[in-house]
């Protein structure tokens, strides 16, 4: 048999059938679905009397529009639209039969913190949601991506996508990383030498010893923004971290099962001369705490950089710099070190997990957030605060003045009441500093959770290794 | 699904790169339940002021470009979150074909599903088109899916790849699930196999 990579493996084994073309149907085993993406999927189910194929591995969770304030059971803190939005995820999950966790629920939170939380997401499975953040459970070695609605409609019918195969791509982070510097770090320094676009095409397997020292939490991390690179998806081979955080998960296999579960998954590596279409290779040492000065996630600095000026650019990027850098409120030259903030957010399916709350408040442990700033963090999952608050963590947050909110997406998109306001400058652990993303011409600034929490401390971007 | 085949429109420069699905469409509208109407929404953080009036420098609000039906941009179109209200609100305006040097995966094949075509080209390439819709509304430029060619107003042609199961669909107006349906058999086998074979899952 010629060799193949983790990810022809996982496909090879999920493909129902295979046209001329190279046009597969692929069989998806865990469909995520969450309030914003699938009302319209739903309705279309309704009108042509279609029912949801696998009921039993579609699982729902209210995350995007859901308020994260206290005061949340109380209909008034969300929109009308918010509201009938979150209703109608409530009415279709009960309609359809499908497994769902209600705002509620303890377990509820961030739809890809949830799945991996209760063993949905196991070694060796395809796994689809309408969100591009999906790919953060290529993490266990599943091959996980984003969908649009008409695509959820397609799962929920058939249990399947019509797919063609992606390119093979291997980015090896070699070595050691030095302290200070995180799985965040490594996810966007990737993207800050591939570009947005690099990933286009492919399918991403992170590997070599700084991924292999990552812990779970750090792999998703690291897969999440395998889409910020452009990537269909992001993978990491499964290996004993991987085999132990699923076991005795709620959905985890049991007894025999899992014996023959763990038989299949040991072989889910990619083989010594599987062939790589592109690969790429950045050592462990050479990362630097990152963060971002600009409107794209490629617009990645190492803290002790100055914001670049549009000419040190080529083609169309010269213009988008320029734009992004006056969008910003930035100068050329400036230390991205005194950049002052506004706000912080700690949170997010990238960063809102237990460790990540862990690696914040040991930067803010004993100390108080500058004064006049606003800062909050919200957890990933209504488990994930109930875990912080056992260890300690959340009076830690609270002593120095963040906000401790209920789980949800929250300040990552918007989509609930925590936004920006127009000008004001937020240092943050999601995803995405696009323009508006976080609010109408709010200007957001990625970096990982300690230097959410050095920024807190300070008022300004700053290296977290000087708080160490 | 809406066919496309050919046509033969204005088409609106948008010169910029990594144009996001934050900016085709701001969360705010994606907390509707339904697919249409977002057309009015389209741009909207870069076509309205706070109040709500237009912005006179942005493309789409120019006389030349108000009855736009082909986006000419930058590198990487459509780059960030999955949310189908992009090509919704698109669609919903009036444009059917979007031309770029390259897309974000998700947001292409979110095109396919509502009969919106859009079309890699070399830079090169997108260079002369984009020249092309500078010149407004006199220079309507052509795009024929059938020939997979795009014609400027000059005559200009460029030929470009598409993936022949996705253009099959577009030019026929295919409804996807329909066709998988009637595949129920082969999915029927697959999961008993599967079932046998992972248990667990």
């Amino acid at each position: 048999m010629s060799p193949k990579t983790l990810y022809d493996k996982i496909w090879d084994a999920h493909v129902v059938q295979q046209d001329e073309d190279g046009t597969c149907l692929l069989y998806i085993d865990r469909h995520l679905v969450h309030e914003v993406t699938s009302p319209q999927a739903f309705e279309g189910l309704r009108m042509s009397g279609r029912k949801v194929r696998a009921p039993e591995k579609t699982i729902a969770v209210p995350d995007h529009n859901v308020p994260t304030t206290l005061d949340r059971d109380d209909a008034a803190t969300m929109t009308e639209d918010s509201r009938i939005q979150v209703a109608a995820l409530d009415a279709n999950a009960k309609e359809f039969g499908v497994n769902y966790y209600p705002v509620s629920d303890i377990r509820q939170g961030i739809v890809h913190i949830v799945g991996p939380e209760q063993g949905w997401t196991l070694p060796g499975m395809t796994v689809v949601c309408g969100d591009s953040h999906t790919a953060t459970h290529g993490a266990f070695g599943a091959l996980a991506h984003g969908i649009g609605t008409s695509e959820v409609e397609h799962v929920l019918a058939t249990q399947t996508l019509i797919q063609k195969k992606s390119k093979n791509m291997k980015v090896e982070i070699t070595g050691k990383l030095r302290p200070g510097v995180t799985a965040k770090d490594i996810t966007l320094s990737v993207i800050g030498v591939t570009g947005t676009a690099g990933g286009t095409g492919y399918v991403i397997e992170y590997c070599g010893e700084a991924i292999r020292d990552l812990s779970m939490e750090g792999r998703m991390t690291v897969c999440n923004m395998a889409i910020e690179g452009g990537a269909r998806a992001g993978l990491i081979a499964p290996d004993e971290k991987t085999f132990e955080y699923c076991k005795g998960r709620p959905h985890a296999p049991k007894g025999a099962q899992w014996e023959a579960a763990m038989d299949w998954w040991k072989t889910l590596f990619s083989d010594e001369d599987a062939h790589w279409d592109k690969v790429i290779t950045i050592k462990g040492e050479d990362i630097a705490p990152v963060v971002t000065w600009g409107t794209s996630p490629e617009d990645v600095l190492p803290i002790t950089a100055t914001v670049p000026n549009p000419t040190d650019f080529k083609g169309g990027k010269v213009d988008a710099a320029k734009r992004s850098i006056e969008y910003m409120g930035l100068e050329a030259g400036q230390k991205l070190s005194d950049i002052k903030i506004d706000t912080v957010f700690i949170g997010s399916c990238t960063n809102g997990r237990i460790e990540d709350l862990r690696a914040a408040a040991a930067v803010v442990k004993g100390k108080k957030i500058k004064d006049g700033l606003r800062a909050m963090v919200v957890p990933g999952s209504g488990l994930v605060r109930a875990q912080a608050e056992e260890e300690g963590l959340a009076q830690i947050f609270q002593d120095a003045g963040f906000e401790w909110r209920l789980a949800g997406c929250s300040m990552c998109l918007a989509m609930n009441p925590d936004q920006l306001a127009p000008g004001e400058r937020c240092a943050s652990t999601s995803n995405r500093n696009f323009e508006g993303r976080q609010g109408y011409k709010g200007r957001t600034h990625l970096m990982s959770p300690a230097m959410a929490a050095a920024a807190a401390i300070t008022g300004h971007l700053t290296d977290v290794r000087e708080l160490m | 699904m809406d066919k496309f085949d050919k046509l033969t429109g204005i088409a609106a420069p948008m010169p910029l790169v990594n144009i996001d699905t934050d900016m085709i469409i701001p969360k705010q509208f994606l907390k509707t339940i339904k697919r249409s109407g977002l057309g009015v929404n389209l741009f909207d953080e870069m076509r309205y002021d706070r109040e709500g009036n237009e912005n006179a420098d942005f493309v789409l609000n120019k006389p030349q470009y108000r009855e736009t039906e082909i986006l000419v941009a930058g590198d990487n179109f459509g780059c960030g979150s999955s949310r189908e209200h992009a090509p919704w609100a698109i669609k919903d305006f009036g444009i059917r074909c979007v031309i770029a040097p390259s897309f974000a995966d998700i947001f292409y094949n979110n095109c396919f599903k509502n009969g919106i075509l859009p079309i890699a080209l070399p830079q090169e390439a997108v260079d002369v088109l984009m020249k092309d819709a500078e010149r407004g509304s006199n220079a309507r430029m052509t795009v024929d899916l059938e020939s997979q060619t795009v014609t400027t107003s000059d005559g200009e042609v460029f030929s470009f790849e598409v993936d022949s199961f996705k253009k099959h669909c577009l030019m026929e107006g295919l409804d996807d699930i329909g066709l998988t349906m009637a595949k129920a058999g082969a999915i029927d086998t697959f999961e008993a196999q599967a079932s046998q074979a992972r248990p667990w899952v």
